[in-house]
């Protein structure tokens, strides 16, 4: 099923968008380099460029299968966050920080 | 063209707060510009023409996934400034692989056109007469049942390691033993006395407190268990 407003827009932008998103969310991954929890958000950035890519390129193949796997992966994004943020408490109240830097228990 | 019109605006919006999300200095002001980049990723979505997944996207990520990371940052007393001391160190760092990837991206992706190979039909069987959702929903239900069930599974999974990551045993807090209470006989509580007629049952050692089995969890507040003064006085006389 192509859309009206994919045909309208184009895939470009699409892309354009999508593309700008990871970016931002690498960027964004290299510029908070002490707090977890803004890391995540640049990951969920990053995700949510991989699912516009997926939806716009789904629109322009008229093919359904796309939204199918960003319904998946939502799924899992949300699961990682909903992950994440428990490790990042748990942390936080065993240590009193959530700088990564501090994250050393392991020797990494 | 109001469609191109939203298109940009949607697309403005979105990449302004991916800007703010990682450049602002409060973390809540980072959660909310993530709520405000998924609320107008969804637009983008309704303008693809994804119906469905721009309402999963408004009520899972902003009604879930933004709400939880709100709630972490502003229950977690995390000293911020703190935090935004390497800032100026990195930022020259992540620009420079920023950039290199955009420029990557722009020459992968600049030359792409997209081959129409694909019939817009071929795929989706009903699919133009059904909705977005109606279309996704016979998909899911038929072609990719068992992917769907695994997915809850994922969920499943993610939500009982939460609630095992963040549950904690506090020794101090006193909450209800139900099999512990069936489990209690009358005999462990309640003690049964002879004695004559006036006498009194401090000549015989004085109430005995309850007895090891129940006592060790309510040794210290309980001393006073009413049930054992009325026994003794009922046999007695």
């Amino acid at each position: 099923m192509a859309s009206n407003g994919l045909q309208a827009v184009g895939l470009g932008p699409f892309l354009t968008v999508g593309a700008i998103l990871l970016v931002l969310g690498v960027f964004g991954i290299f510029l908070n380099r002490k707090n977890v929890i803004i890391l995540m958000m640049s990951i969920e950035l990053i995700l949510l460029a991989g699912n516009l890519n997926l939806v716009a390129f789904s629109a322009a193949h008229g093919e359904l299968s796309g939204q199918v796997f960003t319904l998946f992966s939502l799924t899992v994004a949300a699961a990682e966050a909903a992950i994440g943020l428990a490790i990042v408490t748990v942390y936080f109240r065993n240590r009193g920080s959530i700088q990564v830097e501090d994250v050393t228990l392991m020797k990494g | 063209m109001i469609t191109e019109i939203a298109f940009y605006l949607f697309a403005f919006v979105l990449v302004l707060s991916g800007v703010m999300v990682v450049s602002a200095r409060n973390p809540v002001h980072s959660v909310l510009f993530l709520i405000l980049g998924f609320f107008n990723a969804a637009g983008l979505f309704l303008i693809a023409g994804a119906e469905f997944l721009a309402m999963i996207l408004v009520i899972v990520y902003v009604g879930a996934v933004a709400v939880l990371f709100l709630f972490v940052v502003m229950m977690l007393d995390v000293n911020f400034d703190q935090l935004r001391e390497g800032l100026q160190r990195y930022a020259p760092v992540g620009l420079a692989v920023g950039v290199a990837l955009l420029a990557e991206l722009i020459f992968a992706v600049g030359g792409f056109h997209l081959v129409p190979i694909v019939t817009p039909t071929a795929a989706a069987p009903g699919a133009p007469v059904l909705g977005n959702t109606a279309a996704l929903g016979q998909l899911i239900y038929t072609h990719y049942v068992l992917l769907f069930q695994l997915c809850g599974l994922v969920l499943l999974v993610a939500m009982i390691g939460a609630i095992v990551l963040t549950l904690r045993e506090r020794p101090s807090a006193r909450r209800q033993d139900v099999s512990l209470q069936h489990l209690r006989q009358p005999a462990d509580t309640i003690q049964l006395m002879t004695l004559g007629l006036n006498a009194s049952v401090d000549e015989l050692g004085g109430f005995i407190r309850p007895r090891d089995g129940y006592g060790a969890v309510a040794a210290h507040g309980t001393n006073r268990a009413p049930e054992q003064h009325q026994t003794d006085h009922h046999h007695g006389t």
